[in-house]
């Protein structure tokens, strides 16, 4: 088992290549990039045994993916930003045509005013279209989860693609130790059995017909029960990869919760800023612990109210803006809808940092669990999304 | 003349040997007289069984596989509206990753086949089409085209004559139907460097089928365009979409020809044009045309034929005879 | 639509797929029809321009030795809409074009 130095894009095409991927269909774009590049270079070396397609778009890529997949190929691609957004409606019409393609996105954020610089504006949105989506906060982790999840999204139980999404340019472009595995052990893991539909002269059947008001409700519906599955399958899968490689994750991670007042939930690499101000915090007397989200899509309710149970308040470090809403951070509003049905009484606190890769400091979280103490204390929540980092 | 039915995958000499296996079943909601389904019907018998169909959004695809039916007996496919491209391009990628690792059986040729309106080609479908033919795959790309958006009822789309109503080029104070030249999809896609691409017109059923069996065995991407009469959008009766379809070639506003490895040939000659006016009569479409547009559309045919004539090196369609 | 009641979701194929292939042919479509085509055997040459120019496969070429030349050719009046286009396109006027009666 090789233990390689590889930036997170590196992780991610690494991984690809030992799951044995049939068809990558990839188009370049800021900071995703590298791993496509990774990836044509495995092809070009003979040391990857796939198909390479050089599509003219994001669009085709997804699309190019969806036609790989339906013939059975273990399909996969990298992307981020503008590039995820414009492949997004092939995305949604592969999660209704179940068809367990991958993707690592390294996620940017989103024009307008353009920039390159990493957040997680792309995968936001996607929340609710059918896909299930991770979030790393390490290469290791970007490899080990991109083979989890073509072992989830290929399980009959499931028939859903899957993204493994990780900072741009902070995870991207940054190098870390990583312990590959060999291809031939990663194929004892997700072997390749195709137990989804497909396209096959010998039986042919139909695939992306139109569905009517007798018959659309149904089969969103599947989804649903395809993503309610996919929480328990994602579980296993997890436990599975650490009986045989000896690393497991969860799909949430606390950090100093047992006797916590406070919790904090992060995801992504600032979780790991989050941790080192978890400490800071504690050492000014705080009672607060860190609640790192792994799996975004499903939404691990269950294991959140777990671990929300007995908190008095919350905080939730956003990397995204969701503009226009009740509270502006992603994950806060799932959060608050999990508190108010099933955990009430806590108190939700939103917060964004890192927008456009806004510089996080440790002392930005430190403050921002002291301003989760007073709240705790009986301060008002503040009404609106605390921006860190803005400049008034 | 030989009566006997030959398998698919095989050029025929006549029309008695096209095989009866019927690839696509009736029952569907396609209009009456419309012209895709004789086409895809011929397409299919000269494909055989062993064929994956690609459809974006269209007529073709809606009135075929409205869930829980659907007309094709052979694997197809819809995805979206502007992808057929890059859907097929993964299948045919694919397909070689499969066989090269031993999943899929290496001797057995599978055909990748798109049918396409001209909104999913000319249009929006452009892209992808255009990165599909340039990369290479080995796929036949068939152009179904009833020059408009028909299946949303009846938009102009990039491959609408001029002179023709549509309902986004309406008549009117200010407009009178659409204005613009058309694509010259054929130059297109030849431009991509493709083996083989060649028009198609179901009124010759014969050169159709043996192009498609031409395109199926093309080292390389193939595009067929193929000419589809629409009685609905272009209102006519739709006892007459063969004769329409016949009178297009007859007045060289459809020319039949091919490009094969470099090579130019007008497979239906035309020594004496019949006048344009004589086809666009058929077509209410046209019906508001005044002399003046007549006249351009006329001189538009003039300037394609005189074209397509530099291609093959000789005057193989010839002047207009009244 | 009908009014028997139709499958819920546990039932139903995942992915909307259909797996009857080709079932359309299920459909009935004679309403479509305002005229239909009559074929008339004796003066029918076999030339197949109808069976070759149907969109909707609704002229069957059957293989029937006792027939002249050995086929013979039928209208499928479930599938046949009344398009016209085997009664305008027959060389020999053996196809008559008959209003239909309701």
């Amino acid at each position: 088992m090789p233990r390689l130095a590889l930036t997170t894009n590196y992780a991610v095409a690494h991984a690809a290549k030992d799951s044995d991927v049939d068809v990558v269909a990839a188009y370049p774009i800021t900071p995703s990039t590298p791993a496509a590049e990774k990836l044509a270079e495995f092809v070009a070396n003979g040391e990857m045994d796939a198909e390479y397609i050089h599509v003219e778009s994001e669009h085709s890529a997804a699309s190019a993916l969806v036609g790989a997949s339906a013939v059975g190929a273990r399909a996969f691609t990298v992307t981020a930003s503008q590039g995820l957004i414009y492949m997004s409606e092939v995305l949604y019409i592969a999660s209704g045509l179940r068809l367990p393609i991958v993707l690592g996105v390294a996620s940017r954020a989103l024009s307008a005013p353009l920039s390159i610089w990493g957040d997680m504006h792309d995968i936001a949105p996607l929340r609710d279209a059918g896909l299930i989506i991770y979030f790393v906060s390490s290469a290791q982790e970007a490899y080990d989860t991109v083979i989890q999840a073509f072992k989830v999204a290929e399980d009959p139980r499931v028939h859903l693609p899957a993204i493994v999404d990780y900072d741009g340019f902070v995870l991207s472009h940054v190098t870390e130790p990583v312990e590959t595995i060999e291809k031939e052990e990663v194929l004892k893991y997700i072997p390749k059995n195709i137990t989804w539909n497909t396209l096959n002269p010998k039986k042919p059947i139909s695939m992306g017909t139109v569905g009517d008001p007798d018959w659309y409700y149904e089969f969103k519906y599947q989804q649903q029960v395809a993503m309610e599955n996919a929480l328990q399958v994602a579980v296993e899968a997890d436990e599975e990869f650490g009986k045989m490689f000896g690393r497991k994750y969860g799909i949430v991670e606390p950090y100093c919760m047992e006797d916590a007042d406070i919790a904090m939930i992060a995801y992504g690499a600032h979780a790991g800023t989050a941790r080192v101000a978890v400490d800071k915090a504690r050492e000014k007397g705080i009672k607060v612990g860190l609640i790192r989200l792994k799996l975004w899509r499903p939404f691990p309710s269950e294991q959140l109210k777990k671990l929300l149970e007995g908190v008095s308040v919350v905080g939730v470090l956003d990397r995204a803006m969701a503009l226009g809403g009740p509270l502006q951070g992603p994950v806060a509003l799932d959060v608050g809808t999990l508190i108010a049905t099933k955990v009430p009484g806590v108190k939700l606190v939103s917060f964004t940092i890192g927008i456009g890769q806004r510089d996080v400091r440790v002392d930005d979280l430190v403050k921002a669990a002291e301003m989760l103490d007073e709240v705790a204390k009986g301060k008002e929540p503040p009404e609106k999304t605390v921006p860190i980092g803005l400049r008034e | 003349m030989s009566l006997k039915e030959v398998g698919p995958m095989q050029e025929i000499k006549n029309h008695m040997q096209i095989p009866r296996d019927e690839y696509i079943a009736g029952g569907h909601s396609a209009c009456q007289g419309c012209g895709h389904f004789i086409i895809v019907r011929h397409l299919l018998k000269a494909a055989g069984p062993n064929t994956i169909v690609v459809n974006p959004t269209g007529c073709l695809e809606v009135v075929t596989t409205v869930f829980p039916y659907s007309s094709w007996r052979v694997p197809w496919i819809h995805v979206a509206f502007e992808n057929g491209g890059a859907v097929a391009s993964g299948i045919e990628a694919a397909i070689k990753a499969l066989q090269r690792k031993g999943v899929l059986p290496k001797d057995e040729q599978i055909n990748v086949v798109v049918f396409a309106g001209d909104g999913g080609t000319v249009d929006i479908g452009f892209q992808s089409l255009s990165g599909m033919l340039e990369r290479g795959h080995k796929v036949v790309y068939v152009l179904l085209d009833n020059e408009a958006y028909m299946n949303t009822g009846i938009q102009r789309s990039g491959s609408t004559p001029f002179g023709a109503w549509t309902t986004t080029t309406p008549v009117g104070k200010k407009w009178k139907g659409e204005w613009r030249v058309r694509k010259d999809m054929i130059q297109i896609a030849v431009a991509h460097h493709i083996p083989y691409a060649a028009t198609i017109n179901p009124a010759y059923p014969v050169d159709m089928y043996n192009k498609m069996v031409k395109a199926l065995k093309a080292d390389g991407p193939a595009f067929l365009h193929a000419y589809s009469p629409c009685p609905t959008g272009w209102r006519f009766d739709p006892s007459r979409t063969i004769e329409v379809a016949r009178l297009a070639v007859l007045t060289g506003y459809w020319v039949l020809y091919e490009y094969d490895h470099g090579q130019y040939k007008v497979n239906v000659p035309v020594l004496k044009r019949k006048p344009v006016k004589e086809f666009i009569k058929l077509q209410g479409r046209f019906r508001h045309m005044t002399e003046e547009q007549i006249k351009k559309l006329q001189e538009i045919i003039d300037q394609q034929v005189e074209m397509i004539n530099k291609l093959v090196g000789k005057q193989v369609i010839g002047p207009v005879v009244e | 639509m009908s009014t028997t009641k139709l499958p819920g979701w546990r039932e139903l194929p995942e992915g909307a797929v259909v797996r009857d292939a080709g079932n359309t042919e299920t459909i009935d479509v004679s309403g479509w029809r305002v005229f239909k085509p009559v074929i008339i055997d004796e003066k029918c040459t076999r030339c197949r321009l109808c069976w070759i120019y149907c969109p909707d496969g609704a002229i069957l070429e059957i293989i029937d030795e006792k027939a002249k030349m050995g086929k013979r050719y039928e209208v499928d009046y479930m599938h046949c809409k009344g398009c016209g286009i085997c009664w305008r396109e027959c060389p020999v006027n053996a196809i008559e074009w008959v209003p239909e009666e309701r």
